[in-house]
């Protein structure tokens, strides 16, 4: 529960972000901020075609160019490894996904537009770039591929002629007996029917990415400065599948990242480029992309194209659920991509609802296109969209009210196993939808319609559920699922002798705000100040090895490896007040700092027993060791499970298609919550990509595989005037059940539960006026909105 | 960017003299000018910039002409016009953009999706050059193209004032810039309706629109009246037919926040 009074410290509080002071005041320490003696810089060559057979590359005019250190092309990398894929997803037949080699310089056969061809190394960034025109090329033109359906079509270019053909795979999940899924389609009353795109979008972090590879000959050791969001996964990646390096003698260091989205997840070539490069060229080796070259080569998100039948029965009661869907995953399988249709996708097909069958149909294609993976709330957006867009349409159509059909297919019994994997631990959806009703005062909505028309502009009003499995992941169930490695988590808590405590974490920070909650919680445990902790992360030089940021799992699972090591560190402590005031362990109390024998008024501080701990004299060393430090490791038994309802008013101008969205409420149940402002702030900026998605991003490619919406001029991003002032609450906590705090995550509901509210309302709007539109697919730009009302 | 000379001349004369080297360039606000630059999509041997230059600077109203002068800032244009133009200056681009990019620049440059180009079409204007006065419905002369010669520095521009004016603006969402802006002027011997954004000739008047205000000034008058879509540009932010309704919808509200 929020504290009254939000000064006060611990869980519940929200002390401000103390990281704000340095970014706010332009004292943070980004990686391009970093500039290491002696160094050179790379400008890396990118094809301008999606598709083509490199026949010859000359660079011998480039190496003559001032400033010239070393020019790497793709034979250069020919003995190092490929860039692997995290996670190998089994298909309907058994058979493994068609997994292509993934090369840190494109090999013979240029598959995107923004893939490296060449890389120069050179004094000077302009120098690289002058020799980089220099280099020639002789290419062979290969028939772009890049519509999905075209791809899987028989006779079709293949992208990888190694391979069988373009699909990744072609995977069923849940019920995957068609039969019987295709009986209770016959039997239904009813069958609403939808197809809709999720649209392709682009990161686009604040902070582009950026790598700076030094090589010490001395000692033989590597040191990679890099934007990530999970530097353990980039080391082990990097040294076990590319570079084979052993990782004691690699460190790498992510430090201030300015934003991620998932995008700064995976591990990208330029990483293991400047590393490698590093060595040969006896220099540091730095690149920052520019804002052209992340549009190209970040990887892309969601790009989803699907089919969804939901049937009812007489009662409106839902009785199955059929998707069918063609997931991009571009030109080669990113770290996490072949994950994000299939298991972080399928498994919540099921949404908030009791539909007794589900069958999910998933195709993932090859295509001459940047490579698509996770971005907040990866696989579980599609799903969502999917889900509320075919529950509103089935609604229209039955003339039922869609907060009502939602209400009456709700799971109300928990835990609650899904025909889609997961068990949903605890939930309470009828109490988010109340507090949903209120928080976006429904009742007034006629009103503000009728005045909403006074003005000539017609208003809409759409709901929708999501639910998201987040703290990612149990690695056991992972483990089946196909993850290529396990997803706990680790955190060390050093206490110093005076007291003080760092905490290092293997969760990384790149605007989630933990530096300010993760000590809330070690200082509501131990009874101290919050000023006397610290966490320190992105370091593998410093941290223990743990997983980094993503599926909003840093509190659910990194903060339970936390409060585990804390325990540790209080049983320890406890023991040595024992020893200071000659008592038995098992009588000490702690409280507010204070360490008490039970029933006496004997007691120590919290600093007189870690001074004890380090300095110590008269210690019974034979029972105790001295130090005060303890690390603990976490796996969590289960996924937690947010969830929530989200509500969406739209004005709509009839004459331009222009939407505009006026009111925007959203009711999450995140379980505990330990810092309330920071959860509003998360739940804000998911918002906001969601409704960015919904309205403006669209990375749109032609037939040739060029990227039109390739900068800012043509890339939509919302800007804060395109966004409301959100009505949010989190009032609604059912804690999760089986992490020590009971907390469940929070920063991908936005994003996720979002979009669907938005083109829900779009399409009552444009009801409301007697228009017959059913859909429209993403974003709702003027034009598409305009075009959808003059058919 | 690749390498180039810099020069600050303090005069018109100065710069006209800098300008006569083959390659060079002049440097307005340089916020179109400087990004082609930074992707090498421009290859100047020297940059000419006009910044510092004192009698291309200034906006000043009298006798019901206004001049601008090619230097002037769009912040200043917001500060000093007359209020149309000035609300058309006020919504171009953000303010670092409105404080360093320059009127001159911007009709040299003659960007299709600009805005000041519906203005001097619809303002009766004047292109005033260190060697000539262009009407400004000779001006503008297809995408990017101006009736500039090489070297020919924009000094300043002067518009009839009109008895009542109004800018209406459609935002392309990604750029901001005009997917359809639409400067309606009414005189006392007629209507000028110039219109940017819509066509792949650029910026052009919209006649049939002019001569159905020029008779009755209301937003009735335009009823029936439509574009060709043909002749106009279609993307991925508005098509070809969105344009050409666009332009017909501006046009109703532009004259119906005058009348
Ligand atoms: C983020 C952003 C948003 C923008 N939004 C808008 C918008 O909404 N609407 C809009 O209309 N524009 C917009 N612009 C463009 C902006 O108005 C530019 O300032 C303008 O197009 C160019 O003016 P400049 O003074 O910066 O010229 P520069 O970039 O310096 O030069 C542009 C060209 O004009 C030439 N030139 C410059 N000055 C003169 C002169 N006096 N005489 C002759 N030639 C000259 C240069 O040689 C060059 O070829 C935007 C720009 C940016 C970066």
């Amino acid at each position: 529960m929020p504290k009254d009074n939000p000064n006060s410290g611990g869980i519940g509080a929200s002390p401000k972000r103390r990281e704000d002071v340095r970014f706010l005041t332009g004292a943070g320490n980004y990686t391009d901020d970093i500039n290491v003696h002696g160094q050179a810089h790379v400008h890396f060559l990118r094809a301008d075609v999606a598709h083509a057979t490199i026949n010859s590359i000359d660079t011998s005019a480039a190496e003559a160019m001032p400033g010239v250190v070393k020019i790497f092309t793709g034979a250069d990398f020919a003995e190092v490894g490929g860039i692997p894929c995290g996670w190998g997803v089994t298909d309907r037949h058994g058979d493994p996904q068609q997994e292509p080699r993934h090369p840190i310089i494109a090999d013979g056969t240029i598959r995107h537009v923004g893939e490296i061809v060449a890389a120069v190394v050179a004094n000077t960034l302009e120098q690289a770039r002058d020799a980089a025109e220099a280099i020639d090329l002789d290419l062979g033109d290969k028939p772009a591929v890049v519509d999905m359906a075209a791809a899987l079509a028989e006779g079709s270019t293949k992208v990888h002629e190694d391979l069988t053909s373009n699909l990744c795979y072609d995977w069923v999940f849940g019920n995957d007996d068609d039969t019987a899924v295709q009986a209770a389609f016959d039997s239904a009353a009813h069958v609403t029917t939808l197809e809709l795109v999720n649209n392709r979008l682009v990161a686009n972090p604040m902070e582009p990415r950026v790598a700076i590879g030094e090589y010490s000959r001395g000692t033989d050791e590597y040191t990679l400065h890099t934007t990530s969001q999970n530097p353990h996964v980039i080391r082990l990646l990097m040294c076990a599948f590319v570079l084979g390096l052993p990782e004691h003698k690699v460190r790498v260091v992510a430090p201030d990242v300015g934003g991620g989205f998932g995008s700064k997840i995976f591990h990208y070539a330029e990483e293991a480029f400047c590393t490698h490069a590093a060595k040969a060229c006896g220099r540091a080796v730095k690149w920052t992309s520019t804002r052209s070259e992340a549009f190209i080569s970040d990887a892309h998100g969601r790009d989803h194209v699907s089919k969804i039948e939901l049937a009812l029965d007489a009662d409106n009661n839902f009785t199955a659920l059929r998707t069918n869907t063609m997931a991009n995953m571009g030109a080669y399988l990113s770290t996490f991509s072949t994950s994000v249709p299939s298991y972080l996708h399928g498994t919540l097909m099921a949404g908030n609802y009791k539909t007794p069958i589900v069958q999910v149909n998933v195709k993932t294609v090859f295509t001459n296109t940047v490579p698509v993976d996770a971005y907040r709330g990866a696989g579980r957006p599609e799903a969502t969209y999917q889900l509320e867009r075919v529950i509103d349409k089935a609604a229209r159509e039955l003339g039922a009210d869609p907060i009502a059909l939602r209400r009456q297919n709700f799971i109300t019994q928990f835990p609650y196993e899904t025909p889609v994997a997961l068990t949903y631990d605890t939930g309470d959806y009828v109490a988010t939808m109340d507090k949903l009703e209120q928080v976006a005062d429904v009742a007034g909505f006629a009103a503000r319609r009728a005045a909403s028309e006074a003005k000539g502009k017609l208003r809409g009003f759409g709901v929708n559920c999501y639910i998201e499995a987040c703290g990612i992941a149990p690695s056991n169930i992972v483990g089946m699922l196909g993850a290529r490695a396990g997803l706990y988590d680790a955190a060390t808590v050093r206490v110093n002798a005076t007291g003080s405590i760092s905490v290092f974490v293997g969760a990384h920070s790149h605007g989630q705000g933990h530096e300010t909650s993760f000590p809330q919680v070690v200082a509501e445990m131990i009874g101290i100040d919050e000023s006397m902790v610290d966490i320190v992360h992105g370091d593998t030089g410093r941290v223990p090895f743990g997983m980094g940021t993503y599926g909003s799992r840093s509190i659910a699972v990194c903060g339970s490896a936390m409060v585990r090591a804390t325990e540790k560190i209080i049983a320890k402590a406890k023991k040595i007040a024992a020893h200071l005031m000659e008592a038995s362990d098992a009588d000490i109390e702690l409280k507010d700092g204070q360490f008490t024998v039970a029933g006496t008024d004997k007691s120590v501080a919290w600093g007189d027993v870690t001074l004890t701990a380090y300095v110590p004299h008269n210690y019974p060393l034979e029972e105790l060791e001295p130090g005060l430090e303890e690390t603990a490791f976490y796996d969590p038994a289960n996924f937690t499970y947010p969830a929530g309802a989200y509500a969406c008013e739209v004005e709509v101008d009839p004459d331009t298609g222009k939407v505009s969205i006026e009111r925007f409420s959203a009711a999450d149940d995140f379980g505990n919550i330990i810092n309330p402002m920071i959860v509003d702030g998360q739940v804000h900026g998911g918002l906001g990509q969601g409704i960015g998605q919904a309205l403006l991003e669209n990375a749109a490619y032609d037939a040739d595989g060029q990227l039109l919406s390739a900068s800012f001029m043509d890339y939509a991003m919302p800007r804060a005037d395109d966004v409301p002032f959100y009505q949010v609450d989190h009032s609604c906590q059912t804690p999760c059940t089986h992490n020590p705090l009971g907390v469940k995550g929070c920063g991908e509901a936005g994003a996720i539960g979002s979009p669907p509210a938005v083109v829900n309302a779009v399409v009552d709007a444009l009801q409301s006026a007697g228009q017959d539109v059913t859909h429209i697919d993403m974003p709702l730009s003027p034009a598409r909105v305009w075009a959808a009302m003059n058919g | 960017m690749y390498e180039f000379e810099f020069e600050t001349p303090a005069t018109v004369a100065e710069a006209v003299a800098a300008l006569a080297e083959e390659e060079a360039q002049a440097l307005g606000g340089g916020q179109t000018l400087i990004p082609t630059l930074k992707q090498r999509l421009a290859m100047p041997s020297k940059l000419v910039s006009l910044a510092g230059i004192a009698e291309m600077k200034g906006v000043s109203i009298a006798d019901g002409v206004l001049t601008i002068g090619g230097g002037a800032t769009h912040a200043d244009v917001a500060a000093e016009a007359c209020p149309p133009l000035a609300a058309l200056a006020a919504g171009i681009g953000d303010p670092a953009v409105r404080n360093r990019g320059t009127i001159g620049g911007s009709l040299a440059n003659n960007d299709p999706a600009a805005d000041y180009p519906a203005a001097m079409l619809a303002l009766k204007s004047t292109i005033v050059t260190d060697r000539r006065e262009i009407a400004g419905d000779d001006f503008f002369q297809g995408l990017f193209e101006t009736a500039l010669d090489e070297g020919e520095i924009i000094t300043g521009v002067r518009c009839d004032i009109p008895e009542a004016a109004h800018y209406q603006k459609f935002d392309q969402p990604a750029s901001r810039f005009a997917l359809v802006g639409v400067f309606v002027a009414k005189y006392a011997d007629g209507v000028r309706v110039g219109v940017t954004g819509a066509s792949e000739e650029g910026a052009f008047r919209w006649r049939e629109a002019e001569a159905a205000l020029s008779a009755s000034f209301a937003p009735d008058a335009l009823e029936g009246l439509s574009l060709d879509a043909g002749s106009m540009m279609g993307d991925l932010h508005g098509s070809k037919d969105y344009r050409a309704h666009l332009v017909a919808v501006m046009t109703k509200r532009a004259v119906a926040a005058i009348s």
